[in-house]
């Protein structure tokens, strides 16, 4: 049970606002301690878990690009184009990107979206001029919460979008788990009943997104 | 046949650019840090696959070392000023819009088509890794069409990707560090003694007990281990097959794909799902918390609704 104490360090750690990487790397340690793995063998566990897991940095090849297209006025023509719309408010274009992002999603296209190529460039720069053009200068605060929203609804309509689509891994790891415990599933039926969770989100926080105008008019 | 290493190769030419380019950042005190760190990440990308785990474990180290006790500034590259950005929008209009869509469209085009191309009878692109080769080639599309149209100073795409990077900063490591601590609860055994936690200590005598307890669990282990993937198999054989599967005769089918999604709502709210919700705060210049306070709001409900669901359907099918 001592090996929980890893957990603990995390939960901890996070709430104490400490910086996340000697949180993770207390906990590392704290969970070898008392899980019996030596030093130089939980340091070489984790190197090489690293190195195997750099594929999730490979993201970043995309930083020059994009930085190279704001030089030239990336996110101020995203500006100019919603600025333009009158019926455009905040909650309205995050509906619209959320909507696109989880039927997309559920088709398996899940590289359409994410935050480094299309929420910092795009999504965000247009969900705030909607706002300007609806409600004038917005206070750092509003821009922030507006920022956050952005890259919240690529969040959820991915999460819940992704599942419909029969090839994603999380349905290959279900079908994988329950077949080693002697369960037989077919994927299609897995991913049907993924739909019914994708339309309570879309509701829940599509809901959301429509109140956000409101509230965004009330705390101008 | 193109494999992962090569990516790994041009990520690594790239963040030693940025640590070469950060060394000469005079605007910068902490410059360095910020090119220890990157070079650091460099040597991980360029040479991870050579070097011993241990030499691997001893860079981790040092990037925690740099990343956790402040010593990574911000470089200030020389970009363009807000008025020439402007003028630059109107003038070049929608099409700006274009290099950044190419990315995306080659990363879709090359996933399902380029995964099963063959030149003379060998795999163009190691199939299991198709997505991510695409990602890169559309990258590098992009970035010709870019300089080729756009025609900034040639090192304009490295100063501009640094200047996004220092944005960014430690938590650019955060998701690969958050995969290894997840590799060493694994071999510590944690999960086992979460699952054994969760069947011992909790009333499990109703239908209703053992889908909250499933459901609320998934969320709730998700949330500390920041992947659902890892909570699946604990929870699942821990509460879903034993219980709503076997005692209660519940349909495994719905039990594992809403429990999945259950999961999910757990995802939204921890600052352990760190590609997820740190991330994009940082990319965003946002407080750390700024997305999952506005997350948490949707994944309370959608739990509880996944909940209901589960059991008003789990036990009829």
């Amino acid at each position: 049970m001592l090996t929980l104490l890893g957990i603990f360090v995390v939960v901890l750690g996070f709430l104490l606002r400490q910086n996340p990487l000697l949180v993770i790397m207390a906990s590392a340690l704290v969970t070898g301690l008392f899980g019996g793995i030596d030093p130089i063998h939980l340091v070489s566990a984790f190197g090489h878990a690293f190195n195997e897991n750099r594929y999730v940095s490979i993201i970043w090849l995309i930083l020059p690009v994009i930085g190279l297209l704001e030089r030239s006025g990336l996110q101020e023509r995203a500006r100019m184009l919603i600025g333009r719309m009158r019926a455009a408010t905040t909650g309205r274009v995050l509906l619209a990107y959320f909507m696109l992002r989880q039927a997309t999603a559920a088709l398996g296209l899940t590289s359409l979206g994410g935050h480094p190529q299309m929420v910092r460039p795009l999504v965000a720069p247009m969900a705030e001029a909607a706002a300007e053009t609806n409600i004038g200068e917005l206070s750092e605060a509003t821009r922030q919460r507006i920022r956050a929203h952005s890259a919240a609804a690529d969040n959820v309509a991915l999460f819940f979008g992704e599942d419909i689509f029969i090839a994603i891994s999380s349905i290959l790891l279900i079908k994988g788990f329950l077949q080693t415990n002697g369960i037989v599933v077919e994927p299609f039926d897995l991913s049907v009943w993924a739909i019914p969770a994708a339309l309570l989100a879309l509701i829940i926080h599509g809901a959301r997104l429509l109140l956000l105008d409101r509230s965004l008019r009330k705390s101008k | 046949m193109i494999t992962l290493e090569y990516v790994y190769v041009l990520a690594g030419l790239m963040f030693a650019a940025f640590a070469v380019l950060s060394a000469r950042d005079r605007s910068n005190p902490k410059r360095l840090g910020n090119a220890t760190f990157w070079g650091l990440l460099g040597v991980s990308f360029l040479f991870g696959s050579y070097l011993s785990d241990l030499a691997n474990g001893i860079l981790v180290l040092a990037l925690v070392a740099i990343g956790g006790f402040k010593i990574l500034g911000h470089g200030k590259p020389a970009t363009t000023t807000p008025a020439e950005r402007r003028e630059s929008a109107t003038r070049r209009g929608n099409w700006l819009f274009l290099p950044a869509l190419v990315i995306p469209a080659v990363a879709l085009l090359g996933a399902l088509f380029l995964k099963t191309a063959t030149i003379g009878g060998v795999a163009l692109l190691d199939p299991k890794q198709a997505t991510l080769i695409s990602l890169a080639f559309g990258v590098m599309l992009s970035l010709s069409i870019a300089m080729l149209w756009l025609r900034p100073p040639l090192l304009a795409p490295l100063h501009e990707g640094r200047r996004l990077m220092d944005t960014v900063g430690w938590a650019a490591v955060l998701p690969q560090m958050l995969a290894s601590l997840g590799a060493v609860f694994a071999l510590a055994g944690v999960g086992q003694a979460v699952g054994t936690i969760a069947t011992e200590w909790l009333p499990l005598d109703t239908q209703f007990a053992a889908v909250a307890a499933y459901c609320i669990g998934m969320a709730l282990f998700t949330a500390v281990m920041g992947n659902a993937f890892a909570a699946f198999p604990v929870m699942t054989a821990a509460i879903g097959l034993p219980l709503i599967v076997h005692q209660f005769g519940g349909d495994p089918v719905i039990m594992a794909a809403v429990g999945m999604l259950s999961g999910f709502c757990g995802t939204l709210t921890t600052p352990m799902a760190a590609n997820f919700n740190i991330v994009p705060a940082a990319l965003l210049e946002l407080p750390d918390d700024a997305v999952i306070k506005v997350q948490i709001p949707t994944a309370i409900p959608l739990l509880l609704a996944n909940t209901a669901l589960m059991y008003f359907t789990v036990y009829r099918f």
